[in-house]
């Protein structure tokens, strides 16, 4: 719905100016070439998109999720004093956790699903604990690695170098994810 | 040094889920095409919303509702040609990755409006549709602060990707 309304704003307001600044003549034009150009970033993105797909897939199968699984396990109790105490909370929470790391997001979800469904059964009610509002914070805050789509993206345009974005992109998530942790914290506090 | 991080990667890996006896190659491709799936997935949002900035910025309603936007994003020091991208982040992942590509094309992949586009696309998530994904499917119906405490950290992450992009 939100999409809907985006859509129709963005016709109105192109209409509206086109009329108002007399550029109302270029815009016939203008939609067939944005829908062509949509085309051709499409298939100059399609090679490194199928790629890193392929990638995703043999990153699931590597082994490499369980071995980030258990290097993280330790910190993420700290942070889920609760949900430590049970095993398949924390299974599928370090689980959710790994596969955003890794950029696996198919493979994230379900398994995020999982440890929230777990976390209500063992404490009741309809309410959102704690660790639930955590556990969404971080994953509405990216925590990816290797973001390979964006990397596609710029590697279709041309880029000189479609990752040298990483380090930005490593401190911006981490700043992002510190603060929604410390804000997770703090309004966990003042939420009673 | 991220010359060698793509080759690197795809070598580690392989070498990995060969260990692990894993058909490495017949792996790589189903995932490729899993990919080429998700490409017919994201190729009508593409369309639809490329068509919709090219009417924009052709209008010169872009123009205008960048001039708009300056005084918000001087105060915050994003590029005021990125808020529009923050605004349907959090909203729709294709959506955003439609209009953040169009963004570099135009401005230049390599440019400081470009990057910083790329690196909030990389560090930030579909919010919205993500809190209306868990909490349904796990039953939760009171939300409590979840809302709030995750904008608050997209909110960080818009502005430290400015940040990064001028800093790294």
């Amino acid at each position: 719905m939100t999409m809907s309304l985006v859509w129709v704003a963005m016709l109105a307001l192109s209409l509206v100016f086109g009329l108002l600044t007399g550029r109302g003549a270029a815009l016939g034009g203008a939609a067939m070439e944005g829908a062509g150009k949509a085309i051709t970033l499409g298939i100059s993105l399609a090679g490194s998109l199928c790629l890193w797909s392929g990638f995703a897939a043999l990153l699931k199968k590597s082994g490499l999720q369980r071995v980030l699984t258990r290097l993280l396990s330790p910190l993420l109790g700290r942070l889920y004093p609760t949900a430590r105490r049970d095993a398949e909370t924390m299974d599928a929470l370090c689980g959710n956790v790994t596969a955003n790391l890794l950029g696996l997001g198919s493979a994230a979800t379900p398994l995020g699903v999982a440890a929230v469904r777990r976390m209500k059964l063992l404490s009741g009610g309809d309410e959102a604990s704690d660790e639930m509002c955590l556990l969404i914070v971080m994953n509405t805050a990216s925590i990816q690695l290797l973001p390979t789509t964006v990397a596609s993206v710029r590697a279709g345009l041309g880029a000189a170098a479609p990752f040298d974005i990483l380090p930005a992109v490593w401190l911006s998530s981490l700043l992002s994810v510190s603060t929604g942790i410390l804000a997770a914290k703090g309004l966990g506090r003042l939420w009673r | 040094m991220t010359d060698y991080l793509a080759p690197g990667l795809l070598l580690a890996v392989s070498v990995a889920a060969l260990r692990k006896k894993t058909d490495v190659y017949g792996t790589l491709l189903e995932g490729g095409a899993e990919g080429l799936k998700l490409l017919v997935v994201i190729l009508p949002s593409l369309v639809m919303l490329l068509t919709a900035v090219e009417l924009m910025r052709r209008s010169g309603a872009m123009d205008a509702l960048t001039r708009l936007l300056a005084p918000v994003s001087r105060a915050v020091g994003l590029p005021a040609e990125l808020l529009p991208l923050t605004l349907i982040r959090p909203f729709s992942g294709s959506a955003a990755l439609a209009v953040g590509a169009e963004i570099m094309a135009y401005h230049g992949p390599d440019s400081l409006i470009g990057r910083t586009a790329a690196i909030l696309l990389g560090s930030s998530e579909t919010t919205f549709y993500t809190i209306s994904v868990y909490f349904p499917a796990a039953g939760v119906r009171k939300t409590r602060y979840a809302i709030p405490a995750a904008v608050i950290a997209d909110l960080a992450g818009f502005l430290s990707a400015a940040l990064c992009a001028r800093l790294l």
